[in-house]
């Protein structure tokens, strides 16, 4: 099952290392990583996604929860939370074409950040899911380039992750 | 306040942690330090021949004594050359401190000379590291250092400094700090009361109960309170190869050790047992053999202060995180006040039907097969000759499962050997790191002609530092478990497991300065080991015993079986 792991870390040289490390050394899969200072600037928060049987995820949890490094360590997938992951597509857009990407980008709520005569570049935020439904809507065809961000995520309501 | 270098800091507060002895090797990056050593007295230094050996050897120090063992090495090479000593203490959860020199900070990442990543090299490997930026952290990063190395559960910790954090020029304010509070650390210090009431309720109502005991009782410092519970339980106990003289060997209840070398009485008893209460032991591959088929009918209560141990690789019914001294205590405590007792005619039977067990093979070995020395006589002479009370530290192989099963540990922390990682040379300067610190109790290490040359250099050290430990070594002339294996399991093909070109022991020894002691005959041994601790008492002695090469360890587990699946003999299978 996919999940969600979301980690306060102490923001100091080494400590994503000791992370990932983590991860490699016990043959862990690491789907998407994002990570960066956090309002308090001690600390780092990061999103980890990955997917694994229960039994996996209880020992990724827990040698996490081992490193020194890390203060907090939550999975959001076992409560409501909001997931977020930003997408820039690159893609074919001439003649008639154009119209029709841009109207599926509306419906999606992205935004062309980005113009050719040829090329739109569109800027789209939301789940990963949504974002896959994009790709296919548009079709692979027309797709030039994508870059994405890895996943965010954060408890829904009065729930934080926080010291 | 007081000005000192960084290099006087780190010794001091080394000072302040109480060290004695500091193991390493010198180099470039850290002679600042080692001027700052020479420059004072409290804090002795060992120069060993390896630096490997100077992490076994403060690594044999932290187990016999329960504090953390000091390393100190350059930077690079000297680095690099205690990693495989960090990772054996790693995996047995040993307290220790790794003070690595590395260049100065403006070349880190220049590949200057003698620099390696050490950082990310060890990382894998210790419990914790710590880089030094700026020389004023030091008092208090090897508080933190010994903090974490020593609480929760054990590890080594290391702690690089580059060699600008050492001038002698620059001087600082120096205080060691009384307290340290580490944010993010937090070891837990008790267990859940309710789980430890379940657990003792399990095993009051058990009609085959059994306590597989391992390591953490030891590290833990519990050997009293599980001595005290297994015998208001009446239950039969087992050790890990970690965990042996947690219980006395000699005691009625203990059945000795389990697992793939494990007494036929152990893993029967394991393997049918309805309770089983696991304490401070992990669930090793070498201990559970196939876990899809361990002990079908158990209900598993499990006692660990690291989380990530609890169903691992293992099911757990009962979990319990905590010290382990702490939640025996409590069970006792909940035992005391407890009306039910232990239902005596259930262990009356499942006692009757464990010492049935016993009377089939309990430690049998054929002693006159081909009238030479069995290799399993020699560690009973040795447990004779030193009535049981040495320091037993060992390499790895035969002779250390030999040693396991048949010296018989009646006290924790006297069995010194690489469980884990299986890290052969780790013996003689483990008994080297005792020696130094216990020099009136004997310390031997059991060792193969295989393993002894792993480090054999330290001969050396014993003679500059006078660290007369004995070194008995079961000589077959083969790799004897690599040729085990190739005898059961590759039709007796023994590739690349049988060691040509054996130096003159006696020779050899005395070159350094020792006493060689050659055993041929099985009439020879007991007059040697009396030589050995006896004669010359206060001399490293070599004792070079010839045992017959072609003896196997029994019992042996058959791979992917359950715990009651093993070969008795070499013909004979449960």
């Amino acid at each position: 099952m996919r999940r969600i792991i979301s980690i306060l870390l102490e923001n100091e040289p080494g400590a994503l290392a000791r992370v990932v490390g983590l991860f490699a050394q016990r043959s862990y899969n690491i789907e998407t990583l994002t990570v960066a200072p956090t309002e308090d600037e001690s600390l780092s928060r990061m999103t980890i996604t990955t997917t694994g049987p229960d039994r996996v995820i209880e020992q990724i949890t827990k040698q996490l929860n081992k490193l020194i490094a890390v203060v907090k360590l939550v999975d959001l997938t076992e409560g409501a939370h909001i997931e977020r992951e930003l997408m820039l597509i690159k893609v074919k857009a001439s003649g008639a074409q154009r119209a029709e990407i841009k109207r599926t980008a509306d419906i999606f709520r992205g935004q062309i950040v980005d113009v050719t005569s040829n090329v739109y570049t569109i800027q789209l935020t939301g789940s990963t899911d949504k974002l896959e439904a994009f790709i296919d809507a548009i079709g692979e065809n027309c797709i030039l380039e994508t870059v994405r961000t890895g996943v965010s995520g954060i408890s829904r309501g009065e729930k934080t992750l926080s010291l | 306040m007081e000005m000192l270098s960084g290099g006087e800091m780190l010794v001091r507060s080394l000072h302040e942690e109480g060290v004695e002895y500091i193991y390493g090797y010198p180099g470039g990056s850290l002679l600042h330090v080692y001027d700052a050593i020479y420059q004072q007295s409290a804090v002795k230094h060992v120069l060993v021949r390896h630096e490997q050996a100077a992490a076994h050897m403060a690594d044999g120090y932290a187990r016999a004594s329960g504090k953390p063992g000091v390393v100190m090495v350059t930077s690079g090479p000297g680095a690099t050359n205690t990693i495989t000593g960090i990772a054996t203490a790693f995996t047995d959860s040993i307290p220790m401190i790794v003070i690595s020199g590395q260049v100065m900070s403006h070349l880190i990442g220049d590949d200057a000379f003698q620099e390696t990543d050490m950082m990310g090299i060890s990382r894998p490997i210790v419990k914790h590291s710590f880089s030094v930026t700026d020389p004023r952290d030091i008092p208090e990063i090897v508080k933190k250092a010994f903090y974490i190395a020593t609480s929760g559960r054990p590890g080594p910790v290391v702690i690089d400094v580059p060699k600008d954090m050492t001038m002698p020029n620059e001087r600082f304010e120096y205080e060691y700090p009384k307290k340290v509070k580490i944010r993010s650390y937090t070891p837990p210090t008790k267990g859940h009361a309710g789980q430890i009431r379940k657990a003792v309720e399990l095993m009051v109502n058990a009609k085959r109960p059994i306590i597989y005991s391992g390591g953490g009782v030891i590290l833990g410092g519990a050997h009293e309170q599980l001595r005290k519970l297994t015998r208001e339980l009446n239950a039969p106990i087992t050790q890990t190869l970690m965990g042996l003289g947690a219980y006395p060997a000699t005691d009625r209840q203990s059945l000795g050790m389990l697992g793939m070398h494990g007494s036929y009485e152990a893993n029967m008893a394991m393997h049918h047992a309805d309770v089983i209460l696991a304490v401070g032991a992990r669930f090793d591959d070498r201990v559970t053999n196939s876990t899809a088929k361990f002990c079908p009918d158990a209900t598993i209560v499990h006692i660990d202060i690291d989380p990530s141990s609890i169903s691992k690789t293992v099911e757990v019914d009962v979990p319990i995180v905590g010290p382990v001294d702490s939640v025996l205590n409590d069970m006792l405590d909940i035992l005391s006040k407890m009306k039910e007792r232990p239902d005596a005619d259930a262990l009356a039977s499942w006692w009757k039907q464990i010492e049935e067990w016993r009377k089939r093979h309990g430690g049998h070995y054929d002693k006159n097969d081909n009238g030479l020395l069995k290799p399993q006589e020699a560690i009973e002479g040795l447990w004779e000759a030193t009535n049981g009370q040495a320091y037993i530290t060992s390499d790895v192989g035969q002779h250390q499962m030999f040693a396991a099963q048949y010296y018989k540990f009646d006290e924790p922390n006297k069995w010194i050997n690489s469980g884990g990682l299986g890290t052969m040379g780790f013996g003689l300067p483990a008994a080297m790191g005792i020696k130094l610190n216990y020099q009136d109790d004997m310390v031997v290490c059991v060792t193969g002609e295989g393993s002894i040359q792993m480090n054999i250099q330290e001969l050396s050290t014993c003679l500059q530092y006078g660290i007369p430990v004995k070194i008995f070594c079961l000589n077959n002339g083969y790799l004897g478990m690599v040729r085990q294996w190739q005898d059961m399991n590759y039709e007796g093909r023994h590739s690349s497991s049988y060691m040509e070109s054996l130096p003159d022991w006696t020779k050899l020894v005395e070159s350094y300065g020792h006493v060689g002691i050659n055993v041929e005959t099985k009439d020879q041994l007991k007059g040697a080991l009396d030589d050995c601790f006896n004669k010359y008492k206060d001399r490293l002695v070599f004792v070079n015993v010839a045992v017959d090469p072609e003896e196997h360890v029994y019992p042996m587990q058959v791979p992917m079986g359950a715990m009651r699946d093993m070969w008795l003999s070499k013909t004979e299978r449960t």
